[in-house]
């Protein structure tokens, strides 16, 4: 196993896109390895995106475990080709990245998703994720798609005002 | 080697400020480093990390143009720039209350007294002129820890405002 370098912004390769796995094999399991190490080897890291490596491939890792303030969470994830298929309520909060050094800021995202996604061995796999691991899979995915969490700055200042919690609209039900 | 100044200009506000003040420092070799700059009141503040390899007296000839013309005032202090040291807040407190004289200093006092470190302070006055409320949102380090904290919020509570803390708890992806 290694330690992998991570990209930095102004990189402009973690602006790229990255495309889905195809062969769940033996090197991909090696690289997942490395990745994970990589991560745990990062200040306080609790997810990681391949294209932060250099890799643009749709591989995440979250393992939202051993927070300083315990959260809910499905232990260490491998994350292969997700896809968020629900999202439910919005929350602001402080994020930062392994790729943006010495920089936080506020950001908005949904409290609860549903994720569709594949596990290592190329098995279909889904998850209800909430809060803290929720955000931390959306920003992972962000990463797939080309996304910094620079991309979806707020305002500190207007924080207070954003951070009420929208029910979503009763479905209008129609009669047959 | 870097000389890294602190500029402060206050004054009426007015369209253009930022735009004027910083195309004269950049014109006259300037570079700018972080800055808080924002309307309070009817008034325009800047304080901004300028980088000049000149004197403070060069520097004050180069931008005294400009804040006159925009009738700021300067103010320009020899500092260290120190960046890339940022110290990440772990609490956020947001009082509110009816607009009151000693507000800042008793609700300060108490976090102060209970290990608070502020990193980042903002208010505001709303309302109307004859009910003014004052919301004021601080950030900071727990140096107690956020118990002794929410100790001092639920205190602060008893005198009348509005307080409530949240734990900041940053996400690194």
């Amino acid at each position: 196993m290694a330690i992998l370098e991570i990209l930095t912004y102004p990189d402009e390769r973690l602006k790229q896109e990255s495309q889905p796995v195809e062969q769940f094999d033996d090197e991909l399991r090696a690289f997942l390895a490395d990745l994970e190490q990589t991560m745990l080897a990062g200040p306080g890291g609790v997810g990681i995106a391949a294209p932060q490596v250099g890799r643009f491939q749709r591989i995440v890792i979250v393992d939202c475990s051993r927070t300083r303030k315990p959260v809910p969470n499905h232990g260490r994830l491998f994350i292969i080709n997700p896809e968020i298929t629900a999202w439910e309520g919005m929350a602001s909060g402080r994020e930062g990245c392994m790729s943006v050094p010495d920089y936080t800021g506020n950001v908005i995202r949904a409290e609860k998703i549903s994720l569709h996604y594949y596990d290592p061995d190329g098995n279909v796999r889904q998850l209800e994720a909430e809060g803290y691991e929720a955000r931390a899979i959306q920003h992972e995915i962000d990463h797939l798609d080309g996304l910094l969490f620079l991309d979806r700055l707020v305002s500190r200042r207007n924080d207070l005002f954003r951070r009420k919690v929208y029910q979503p609209a009763p479905d209008p039900k129609q009669k047959d | 080697m870097n000389h890294w100044y602190m500029l402060t200009l206050v004054g009426k506000d007015r369209p253009g400020i930022v735009a004027k003040v910083t195309a004269a420092l950049y014109d006259g070799g300037c570079n700018l480093g972080e800055a808080s700059m924002m309307r309070l009141g009817g008034n325009f503040t800047i304080m901004l990390m300028v980088d000049f390899e000149r004197s403070s007296k060069a520097l004050t000839d180069l931008i005294s143009p400009v804040a006159e013309s925009l009738d700021l005032h300067l103010h320009l202090d020899r500092i260290e720039g120190k960046l890339h040291q940022h110290v990440e807040p772990d609490v956020r407190i947001t009082v509110y209350g009816a607009d009151r004289a000693g507000i800042v200093a008793k609700v300060t006092a108490a976090l102060a007294e209970a290990g608070l470190n502020i990193t980042d302070l903002e208010s505001m006055v709303g309302g109307s002129e004859d009910k003014p409320i004052y919301v004021m949102q601080i950030e900071g380090t727990a140096a107690e820890g956020i118990e002794s904290l929410q100790a001092a919020v639920d205190v602060i509570r008893k005198d009348g405002v509005e307080a409530h803390l949240e734990p900041i708890e940053t996400m690194i992806g």
